[in-house]
């Protein structure tokens, strides 16, 4: 009893030497994570790079409007954000397939073994998932000499190069990178499920597709749901380095998506102002898109998600 | 219950193999491509190679690791790995252990303003800003400093550390051990898989990243090997000059020997380099995916 009544004590009290240990950690996230804030200031200024702050002019909010009125670039661009977006949304589904048809396989070796080698993808850089797609997919690369070896092509294809293939082939290629390393968390949901519900469906005369589809899928829509509600924050947010990679003077026009627009218009242009003001928009839409999807969460599930 | 099954099952079956099956080799045929690519004698895998080696050889990664200035981005990128992996592992551990303890004074406050930062940023330009008004630029450090603080994983040693039974700490404490004593002699022993956890997962990042070199780092001496791979790739031009390029006697010696190394050959050497280390700790990590999952769903 006493104990626990000392317990207590020490629980309000509060030692302050705790603060002090943190306070080295602490300044890093200050440093890196808030003094850059102060930075948003520049989107209100016609600030140069090389130049003082203190001698921009005062622009209030011209580059928001150009922003909003900027109907060539802008609306290029956000145009390739939303149709990447949405493909990645549609494709969504697939680890979630993939981790059924996984988990119907009977011999858990080929299991085991389709497993590793679909999710070693998802730990290589793009670099090196373009170093590879070059070889393969270029003028020179491998496919063409197979097609053509095979007498299936008259003239070499670079899908690198290809505008209209853009969209499909970098959906296909971020699903390469990705479909095992994402099935891994519905496989997990899947060895959660009790056993006792296949045998009671099977007692009651269920097959696999039924028990399948009246079991495990819905099994696994709750964590298919939250994966959804959380990709909904990042719904604008659909990378950087992918499409950084991937761009060339060809493709450029479909593959800049807002992230690499802001990057070129900063750092290529020098268009620092300009640049921070649609990287500020950009940010406030994702956490208004993050605050609604939690809230969405809140009434969905009872809980939230953050 | 294993009855006999039927014609449809059994047709499925085979449906669901082939189609695993297929996905599986697509995902294995890139990376076997780039070991019988570079494990090629040059001259031959250049004119078309697709199923087996063309006179297998180790004469790329002789000469490829001679290359000026390979070798030594081989090894920033290992310094970068090693250094930035053991920062970020001591200050996420320590301050998830920090963080877990209710007597902290500002608790709540503090722990907000570290996840926020997992959701609001200033964006490129005010962040390039402040790295090189911290004059981080061309230097070691701007690798392994910015990124020491992850919250996501400072959420996760929180969490592991929560579980953990207050009794375990209690004896240390009566004894009059301090905070730090008891994270290094209890907490950290209790904590490893969450330590390989993120470790391992860190690691990874740290070895693929190449953006912090392209953006903050002009100066070639600190270029990383991912770096490299990626200029080459972008620019033939800066390939050839390495190749045929030579001021000393000595390197122009040197070049003849390596004359028959292609541009091609070159950048599949390297990519195999790169991926390596990574083939090396994956069987090591397939043991923390489900706690890697969670860092995924933090990181979402």
């Amino acid at each position: 009893m006493v104990n626990v009544n000392n317990r207590r004590i020490n629980k309000r009290k509060k030692n302050y030497k705790l603060l002090l240990w943190l306070l080295p950690f602490m300044i890093p996230v200050v440093l890196f994570s808030y003094v850059p804030l102060f930075g948003w200031v520049i989107a209100f200024f016609e600030y140069r790079p090389g130049s003082m702050l203190s001698s921009a002019n005062f622009v209030g909010l011209k580059y928001f409007r150009q922003f909003l009125t900027d109907t060539i670039d802008m609306s290029r661009v956000i145009k390739n954000t939303l149709i990447f977006a949405s493909l990645g949304l549609a494709t969504s589904v697939l680890p979630m397939v993939f981790a059924i048809l996984l988990n119907e396989v009977r011999s858990r070796r080929y299991a085991r073994t389709v497993q590793s080698i679909t999710t070693f993808p998802n730990f290589i850089s793009w670099v090196i998932v373009y170093s590879m797609a070059f070889a393969i997919f270029s003028t020179d690369g491998v496919l063409n000499q197979i097609l053509m070896g095979l007498g299936l092509t008259e003239s070499p294809t670079n899908l690198l190069a290809d505008v209209k293939a853009v969209y499909w082939f970098q959906t296909l290629l971020s699903v390469w990178k990705s479909l095992g390393w994402g099935s891994i968390v519905y496989l997990a949901a899947i060895s959660g499920i009790s056993q006792e519900l296949y045998e009671a469906a099977a007692v009651d005369g269920a097959g696999h597709f039924r028990r399948a589809i009246h079991i495990t899928v819905p099994s696994i829509m709750e964590t298919f749901i939250v994966l959804l509600l959380l990709s909904i924050g990042n719904f604008i947010s659909v990378g950087f380095d992918q499409y950084f990679i991937f761009q060339n003077p060809v493709t450029l026009r479909k593959l800049e998506v807002l992230d690499l627009y802001v990057y070129r218009l900063g750092l290529l242009n020098n268009d620092y102002s300009y640049s921070t003001a649609i990287g500020m928009v950009k940010s406030l839409i994702s956490l208004i898109m993050i605050f609604g999807a939690n809230q969405l969460a809140k009434k969905v599930r009872g809980t939230a998600i953050i | 219950m294993v009855g006999k099954d039927s014609a449809s099952r059994t047709v499925f079956n085979i449906f669901n193999y082939f189609v695993l099956g297929i996905f599986g080799l697509i995902c294995f045929y890139p990376f076997w491509y780039l070991i019988i690519y570079s494990f090629s004698k040059p001259e031959l895998a250049n004119s078309g190679i697709s199923f087996w080696f063309k006179g297998f050889s180790l004469y790329n990664f002789e000469q490829v690791l001679k290359l000026k200035g390979i070798g030594r981005s081989v090894l920033i990128s290992v310094a970068r790995t090693v250094g930035g992996t053991l920062l970020t592992v001591f200050a996420c551990s320590f301050m998830g252990y920090l963080f877990s303890k209710p007597e902290m004074p500002f608790r709540k406050f503090l722990y907000r303003m570290l996840i926020i930062t997992m959701y609001v940023g200033g964006g490129l330009i005010p962040y390039y800003l402040t790295i090189s008004a911290y004059r981080l630029t061309n230097t070691f450090w701007v690798y392994i400093i910015p990124g020491m603080v992850s919250a996501y994983n400072v959420i996760l040693v929180k969490t592991f550390v929560e579980q953990l039974p207050p009794s375990l700490e209690e004896s240390a404490v009566l004894d009059g051990a301090g905070y730090f004593t008891v994270y290094s002699r209890i907490i950290l022993p209790l904590s490893t898989p969450i330590i390989a956890t993120i470790a391992t997962f860190g690691a990874v990042g740290q070895w693929n990243s190449y953006m912090d070199n392209h953006l903050f780092v002009t100066d070639s001496r600190w270029n990383t090997l991912q770096y490299l791979l990626y200029k080459f790739l972008n620019s033939t031009q800066e390939l050839t000059t390495l190749l045929q390029k030579g001021n000393t006697a000595a390197y122009q010696q040197q070049m003849k020997e390596a004359s028959q190394l292609t541009p091609m050959g070159v950048r599949m050497t390297i990519t195999v380099i790169t991926i390596i280390p990574i083939f090396c700790v994956y069987p090591f990590m397939q043991k923390y995916f489900a706690k890697g999952i969670l860092i995924g769903a933090v990181k979402a």
